[in-house]
């Protein structure tokens, strides 16, 4: 059999990385072909080739034996290429069809296309009505669309990348029967992911990519997680550890918290309530935008709250902005590294002065001390492992890891009482990552509470004592994190999110 | 192939070589303009920037260096503040007439009675107008979210029919034969702006202007307040977590340009200008914008900025009166200048790559 499609030797260097270094895969029609490996090892690029929007330096592609080089997104799609995207691109305010039209040469009349829709969702179990407004949407159902658009091409080959990132455990199991029908009909998937057990119950076949390079190939029912894991890093992981802390009194307490949204598709806070003890570290999960940037900034104080709602040892911190409460101890981390976190033209030094002011003495009547601010970047530098040539490098010319090292360090180093972190490992490498975790275990520890907000399952899972989940802007109940299981964990974060089962 | 690629980081030594390419590039252009419109170029060039330094009549042209600057400088830096910030007034020339109105107002009140604490008063006065003035598009923007761009340039025109207004009525010189225009402040000894060294130009404006300048380099450099005006500018979302309160800081940035251009107003009118007239206004108010963007939105850049612009405008006038040149073809060469000066600024955080293309 010809392979559907067949990669050799493709390279593609970028000036100081090569991204992708002589690269050769195989897919067969029907196959399911995961593509595995950290942050930066290459898989994006890897598959912006296939689709046409990056050209490469070497190597060759055949489709269907036949030499295959897309010069735009609209070849590969006349090739039978189709693509998720891990970042949606949909407009919020059209409906459901007017979006899968825009994206279409020679749309057909919005009638017609919404039957067409509605034919092609029921056929693969992903039910959704044509005229609904995207901005009213599930993540899961936007993520429907965007497939959807995908399989009116009728496409031999799709690719997904992280789909998974946005679904609850319920949503991804209603995608993986929509895949593997797909695979039944002879599409072939090239499934980008570093979720190893998913990986393991979907795909027929992995290639493993690690800077640039293919380190190996596997098959991942007959693979342990924890061999991939080690394939994609290259070595032995540690596993985080904390010394058995017992929970102390109660720091941080939030009784049901309502905040409306400060933008248009944000969503609300809805009587979120929290009780943080001394030493605990409480995960908080859930799909992203469900109130995750809203609770950041409540705690951070970015959002002000109605008296009594936030109280820190008792007394209320709801009026206090995020200065007045980083001053008695409340720390924050939010998740957007560059602009949020941090400015990104600005240098490190000033970056520590940002949130540092006040409680390592920066400050004085108002006037700032530079110097005593490097010292303080450069004890992040050094503490923190963060590589950078110094303290007056720009932000933004720090790798992602570098960076969220940085900007955890900045707030541990400042030993909070309380503190709060959004996503504190997203885009980072696995031994960054490791890091960061390692030290927000050492800050509980030492008696610190901290609200560890993560989208990441397993993290939670690894480092925290108890786990809650945001769903529509409301919080479940904690519960300890022993014996949780992920049935459960699913249904906290709205199970299915009310999305039909597919009819397979 | 040529492709733009970003800097990992804005280069430092492009940010200080810019205005030096800028002025070069004018000279350039602005010399073709020249020779298109049948002037010897370099005679032109010289004219407006050697002749009014080391010419003949150089002892006359020099104090206007300062007289026609500081006003430019004073306006240029509290703009450079806001725009750091991402705030902009461009209505500084409305908040420069109101200045003007309720200083000359303040002094005229009282004549023709002499006092010393006259002139200080009206600088107060001053001070306060052009404040009060560009406190009007800062409360819109605070509650009402309006464009302050939009608000502080309309409210220009309606600060130029106050100030027709004022000339022809409530501050019309009594004794000027029915003549518009007030009564003239130079001769009134409590309110006049005098030099304080004769013959050199500095008056009491220049000495403001060398305040702000210091003010707004410790201010920035120093102070947490000027921190927060340049988080802000750098990256709004980043200001808020680290405590900065937006509209507390659209307050401060926009009253203290309009406090600065009102203050260039005040000691315009009660100086060089001399009286409250239909045409008090020249356009300094828009001319700092230039300033201040040629100057980098730095304190120092400014100086040199509003001294170099303060040049042209003299140079300028020369070159009109000897070589004839029009009016319009100064301001084209005014324009290339800040053009220039905006093309060019792209190389602090891009540079330029040949070779191979390199698709998306």
């Amino acid at each position: 059999m010809t392979p559907l499609l067949s990669l050799k030797g493709l390279t593609k260097a970028y000036p100081g990385v090569v991204a992708n270094d002589d690269v050769s895969l195989e897919i067969n029609p029907g196959e399911v072909h995961s593509l595995l490996g950290e942050n930066g090892a290459g898989k994006s690029t890897l598959v912006k080739m296939i689709y046409g929007l990056v050209k490469p330096d070497h190597g060759e592609m055949k489709m269907n034996g036949v030499a295959y080089a897309p010069s735009e997104p609209r070849a590969a799609r006349g090739s039978g290429v189709g693509m998720v995207f891990q970042h949606f691109s949909l407009f919020d305010a059209l409906s459901v069809a007017e979006n899968i039209a825009l994206g279409m040469e020679n749309a057909p009349k919005l009638t017609a296309l919404s039957e067409q829709i509605r034919k092609v969702s029921d056929t693969y179990g992903l039910p959704l009505a044509p005229d609904r407004i995207v901005g009213d949407l599930s993540a899961g159902e936007r993520q429907r669309v965007e497939i959807i658009r995908c399989l009116l091409q009728e496409p031999k080959l799709l690719i997904m990348d992280e789909p998974t990132s946005v679904l609850t455990p319920q949503e991804v199991d209603i995608l993986f029967q929509t895949l593997r029908k797909l695979s039944a009909e002879g599409t072939a998937i090239l499934y980008i992911s570093h979720k190893l057990e998913e990986i393991r119950s979907l795909c027929d076949s992995a290639t493993i990519l690690r800077l640039g390079k293919v380190v190996g190939t596997c098959v991942p029912r007959e693979t342990t997680a924890r061999e991939m894991a080690e394939m994609m890093v290259g070595k032995v992981l540690g596993t985080p550890t904390r010394a058995g802390v017992t929970l102390g009194e109660i720091v941080l307490e939030v009784s049901a918290l309502s905040l409306p949204s400060p933008s248009a598709f944000g969503m609300p806070l809805r009587e979120v309530s929290i009780q943080l003890r001394k030493g605990e570290i409480l995960g908080v999960g859930g799909v992203a935008g469900n109130g995750q940037d809203e609770l950041l900034a409540a705690l951070s104080g970015e959002l002000l709250s109605p008296a009594g709602s936030i109280k820190m040892r008792n007394e209320d911190i709801g009026h206090l902005g995020p200065n007045a409460r980083r001053a008695i101890g409340l720390l924050a981390a939010p998740e957007e590294r560059l602009g949020h976190a941090a400015a990104p033209d600005m240098s490190l030094t000033e970056n520590a002065m940002l949130t540092g002011a006040a409680r390592q003495n920066l400050e004085r009547n108002g006037f700032l001390n530079w110097p005593a601010a490097r010292g303080f970047a450069e004890k992040i530098i050094e503490a923190f492992d963060v590589r950078t040539p110094g303290p007056g490098n720009a932000a933004r010319s720090l790798s992602g890891g570098n960076l969220q090292k940085f900007v955890i360090g900045r707030e541990v180093l400042q030993r909070p009482d309380v503190l709060v972190v959004n996503q504190p490992t997203w885009g980072v490498d696995a031994s960054a990552a490791a890091a960061i975790r390692q030290s927000l275990l050492d800050l509980a520890g030492k008696g610190a509470a901290v609200i560890v907000i993560s989208q990441d399952l397993d993290e939670l899972m690894e480092i925290s004592d108890h786990f809650a989940a945001l769903n529509e802007g409301r919080l479940s109940e904690p519960c300890s994190t022993d014996g949780l299981s992920v049935e459960q964990i699913g249904l906290m974060m709205g199970g299915a999110h009310g999305m039909e089962v597919a009819h397979v | 192939m040529i492709a733009l690629e970003k800097r990992p980081e804005p280069s430092r030594a492009f940010s200080y070589l810019t205005p030096v390419l800028a002025v070069i590039a004018t000279f350039f252009f602005g010399g073709l303009l020249f020779a298109a419109l049948g002037k010897d170029p370099v005679t032109s060039i010289l004219t407006i920037f050697w002749e009014p330094l080391f010419g003949e009549f150089s002892f006359y042209y020099r104090p206007q260096l300062l007289i026609k600057g500081a006003p430019l400088v004073l306006i240029a830096i509290g703009l450079s503040l806001g725009f750091k910030a991402g705030i902009w007034n461009i209505g500084a020339e409305g908040q420069y007439i109101m200045g003007a109105l309720f200083g000359a107002g303040a002094g005229l009140a009282f004549y023709p009675s002499e006092n010393v604490l006259i002139f200080p008063f009206m600088v107060l006065a001053g001070a306060f107008g052009g404040w009060l003035w560009a406190m009007i598009p800062a409360f819109l923007k605070v509650k009402f979210g309006t464009n302050e761009i939009l608000v502080s340039l309309m409210l220009v025109y309606v600060a130029e029919q106050f100030l027709a207004s004022m000339s022809l009525g409530l501050l019309k010189n009594p004794e000027g034969f029915g003549f518009p225009g007030s009564r003239n402040l130079q001769q009134y000894a409590s309110a006049h702006n005098a030099e304080i060294i004769a013959g050199s130009g500095m008056h009491w404006g220049v000495v403001a202007a060398l305040i702000a300048v210091i003010f707004a380099y410790v201010l920035l450099a120093r102070h947490r307040l000027g921190f927060a005006v340049r988080v802000t500018g750098e990256a709004p979302r980043a200001a808020r977590f680290a405590g900065v309160n937006p509209n507390r800081l659209i307050l401060f940035c926009l009253g203290t340009s309009g406090l600065l251009a009102g203050l260039a107003g005040l000691f315009e009118v009660s100086g060089p200008a001399g009286q409250v007239s239909i045409d008090f206004n020249v356009g300094y108010g828009f001319t700092a914008i230039i300033v201040a963007f040629l100057g980098r939105l730095h304190p120092i850049g400014i100086v040199l900025a509003g001294l170099l612009m303060a040049l042209t405008y003299i140079g300028g006038d020369i070159a009109q009166s000897q070589l004839g040149l029009p009016a319009a073809a100064i301001q084209v060469f005014q324009g290339m200048l800040l053009f220039f000066l905006l093309a060019l600024d792209m190389f602090t955080n891009y540079r330029l790559r040949f070779g191979r293309s390199e698709a998306a």
